[in-house]
């Protein structure tokens, strides 16, 4: 093993971006500064003041409230639905690649049929069928999830395959079984999990589209995207409304996205980028 | 240099030329009156023909403009000729008399008589008619056509309403020639003629020249369709639309108040705006249920919440400008507490949990929001449901599965929808029906305004269903622009009055 390189700048702001965004979420469950749920029509699309440090929406509730348990939803869908995604698709990879020719091959079309539709239009189909509501958006997003983590573990396990220290097991006499998981399940490990980070972010956005749409978490539970659908209407006459579901998930994103691509620099050296962003 | 005559007559000749075509120019920049008019709805129709549809955005394209029933309603409520210039009724109310315009002709030329309408009464009530109010035309036993300019209707039982639903939209007037073809070409007697249809974007009418009746100041109106809020501020900012009907962007409304190139009005329409309750399923075949239901629910809180303030409560089904109004409003004041009392008594101290239906207007997905944080607070935790209109009709409307949906009934005087066993609500009231049967059978008016009364206090007494607030008629429009409708008795933009300042 190689020595380990010093963190890229990558990874130190996205795991901050991401530490911020857990730490609101679990915040939420301590305190926030008013219920969530709580309507005050009559104080309604108040811009940001000492009361309310980031306004209040059209009902009037407090926005700050709303986006910590925001928080919380968008973390909570997007773990399940690449927690989901991993228990699915590793082992089909894993499989797929153990199994090779022809049961790789069905494996790796069932992939394909997956990936025909984009995975916004997949979840939205699926939530249109089963009806709308967190549990379905997870189990559409984590349907997409485990098809791309399918195809990453198969990649990266027949590349395992072929190395030296794999032959050598299988020539002590160790079963593929043993072989898979003492082998090649921790050499590619890190990709997994740097895939998995970034499919997390993707899974915040498409829960934040679903919602944006009426088909993702639904009221009085708050979710930053029906807080940003909710905030269209109001593009003229309070601007504000956007700003802040639009910068949560904005933020929380691109914490993901950069956790995982510093994950990956500082994993592979071999995809090192300069070190700047 | 010196003046000669000629120089003197050619620079007289210069000046005067010159002085007229000031004149001309002057003459010709006075602002003439524009003649055209684009006016922006939220939704676009699905076919054009108002025979053979419920989708309000029909008739808001067609009536009045495109098509004419015998009799129109005009915007204050009036019954008024349309293509019968004159009717009379019969004593015992069985016989109508319709008198229709001598010259009256159809877009494509040939001529609207008797056996038009004959033609038009008998598709509506035939079996196999598509028309949405197919019930209006049930109590008509025979339509003859003593001559070519009389029609003659005789009914099998009195109903009150007969005329008022003889000049809906449904009841329009069509032609044997064109009928199979209404829903892409629309042909009609009225003053405005179909021109061309933009999928997706506009519908324009044009002028019709031949029309017997008189002109219209408009020579094109394009209906516009423009579902985003947003988008819909945007386009009468820029000018892209002269007028907005039941405009619903209502946090927008000061701001045009506050601009002096707009005009804002706020009138009446027909929506009882209701909390629709499956009367058949447990918890709500329980009045105490359906009772705290009524207590938990704040109206003012919701009005201002969903409406801005521009609307007013209801306590049954019915519009308070409409004559027969009875107010009923204080019959259940928003009282959480006894709302909580109610539901224990009913067996149900810790509350229960249901679902609540949401069709895609503004005023249900943000109302049934508001709603359901009140019912909440007394411990009815009611699990959103948001719904496209296919599925709310096929799921809500026609399958009568759902337990609680939030909708504006827009029919015009539809109180009689409670006498209708098989209707969504799952209502069913014997008291109730008597009353409704009586009210078929009334003429006189004061009788009939009593009857209305009792039935509504019928509801209200039942809670049927939660009843919150009438749906206001909001129109923005561009200073200058005159004649539209401010209140919306019927499902209508009526253009024939339009004119610009």
């Amino acid at each position: 093993m190689t020595r380990r390189s010093p963190w890229p700048v990558s990874l130190w702001l996205g795991a901050a971006l991401t530490a911020l965004l857990v730490a609101l979420a679990l915040a939420s469950f301590l305190w926030t500064p008013y219920p969530a749920e709580q309507v005050r029509v009559l104080a309604r699309l108040k811009p940001p003041s000492a009361a309310h440090w980031l306004g209040t929406d059209h009902f009037g509730r407090d926005v700050l409230s709303m986006i910590m348990v925001g928080a919380r939803n968008s973390l909570a869908v997007g773990a399940a639905a690449v927690g989901l995604g991993l228990l699915g698709g590793v082992p089909l990879g894993l499989l797929a690649a153990g199994l090779g020719r022809w049961g790789d091959e069905v494996l790796a079309r069932l992939g394909d049929l997956v990936f025909a539709f984009p995975s916004v239009l997949t979840a939205i189909l699926l939530t249109a069928v089963l009806g709308a509501g967190a549990v379905n958006v997870v189990l559409a997003l984590a349907l997409f999830n485990a098809a791309v983590l399918a195809r990453v573990t198969r990649g990266a396990a027949l590349a395992a395959w072929r190395r030296p220290f794999v032959g050598a097991a299988l020539a002590l006499g160790r079963g593929p079984l043993s072989v898979t998981l003492v082998h090649v399940l921790p050499n590619i490990a890190g990709i997994v999990v740097v895939q998995a980070t970034v499919l997390f972010a993707v899974a915040i956005v498409n829960e934040a589209a679903l919602s944006y749409l009426g088909l993702g978490i639904q009221p009085p539970s708050p979710s930053w995207g029906k807080m940003l659908g909710d905030a269209q209407t109001y593009l003229f006459t309070a601007p504000l409304q956007a700003v802040f579901p639009g910068l949560a998930i904005a933020l929380a994103v691109m914490g993901l996205t950069m956790l995982g691509d510093g994950l990956r620099d500082w994993l592979d050296p071999r995809h090192r980028s300069s070190g700047v962003l | 240099m010196p003046i000669t005559p000629q120089r003197l007559a050619l620079t007289a000749a210069t000046a005067t030329a010159v002085f007229a075509a000031l004149a001309l120019t002057a003459g010709s920049g006075r602002a003439q009156p524009r003649t055209d008019l684009v006016v922006g709805m939220q939704l676009e129709p699905p076919h054009l023909d108002p025979t053979a549809g419920a989708a309000g955005a029909i008739k808001e394209v067609t009536y009045a403009n495109l098509f004419e029933p015998l009799l129109r309603v005009d915007g204050d409520g009036r019954l008024v000729p349309g293509l019968a210039e004159r009717w009379s009724v019969s004593e015992d109310g069985l016989t109508y008399r319709f008198s229709l315009r001598p010259h009256a002709k159809f877009h494509d030329g040939t001529t609207a008589d008797s056996a038009d309408v004959k033609f038009t009464l008998d598709r509506a009530r035939a079996a196999d008619s598509v028309n949405a109010q197919k019930a209006y035309f049930a109590p008509i036993a025979t339509v003859e056509t003593p001559d070519p300019q009389t029609v003659v209707v005789t009914l099998s039982r009195p109903d009150g309403l007969f005329l008022f639903h003889m000049a809906s939209g449904d009841a329009v007037i069509v032609a044997p020639e064109s009928a199979a073809t209404n829903k892409q070409k629309p042909v009609g007697t009225g003053p405005f003629r179909f021109e061309r249809w933009v999928a997706g974007d506009r519908v324009v009418l044009a002028r019709n020249p031949d029309y017997d009746g008189p002109a219209p100041r408009i020579d094109r109106v394009s209906f516009r369709f423009i579902s985003d809020p947003a988008a819909q501020v945007a386009a009468l900012k820029a000018g892209d639309v002269d007028a907005f009907t039941l405009f619903s962007t209502y946090e927008a409304l000061p701001e045009f108040r506050n601009d002096p190139a707009f005009a804002v009005t706020v009138g009446t329409t027909e929506g009882e705006t209701i909390l629709s309750t499956n009367n058949a399923r447990k918890p709500f075949d329980d009045v105490r249920v359906r009772r705290a239901m009524a207590h938990a629910i704040d109206r003012g809180t919701l009005i201002e919440g969903v409406l801005y303030g521009n609307g007013v409560a209801i306590g049954s089904h019915f519009p308070p400008h409409r004559q027969g109004y009875v107010d009923l409003t204080g019959m259940y004041p928003y009282d959480p507490a006894k709302a909580r009392a109610l539901l224990a008594e009913a067996g149900y101290p810790n509350g229960f949990d249901t679902t609540l239906a949401l069709p895609p207007p503004p005023y249900a997905r943000r109302g049934g929001e508001l709603v359901a944080a009140m019912l909440a607070e007394v411990g009815i935790r009611a699990r959103i449901e948001p719904m496209e209109w296919a599925a709310w009709l096929e799921k809500v409307f026609k399958g009568k599965d759902y337990d609680l949906t939030m909708i504006a009934h827009t029919e015009p005087l539809d109180i009689d929808i409670y006498a209708r066993p098989d209707y969504y609500f799952n209502y069913r009231s014997a008291r109730f029906t008597a009353l409704n049967d009586e009210l078929n059978r009334t003429q006189d008016q004061a009788r009939r305004d009593a009857l209305y009364g009792e039935e509504q206090r019928v509801l209200a007494e039942d809670a049927v269903n939660g009843f919150l607030f009438m749906l206001p008629s909001v129109t923005v429009q561009k200073a200058g622009l005159t004649g539209l409708w401010v209140n919306r008795p019927v499902q209508a933009n009526d253009v024939t009055a339009a004119a610009w300042k």
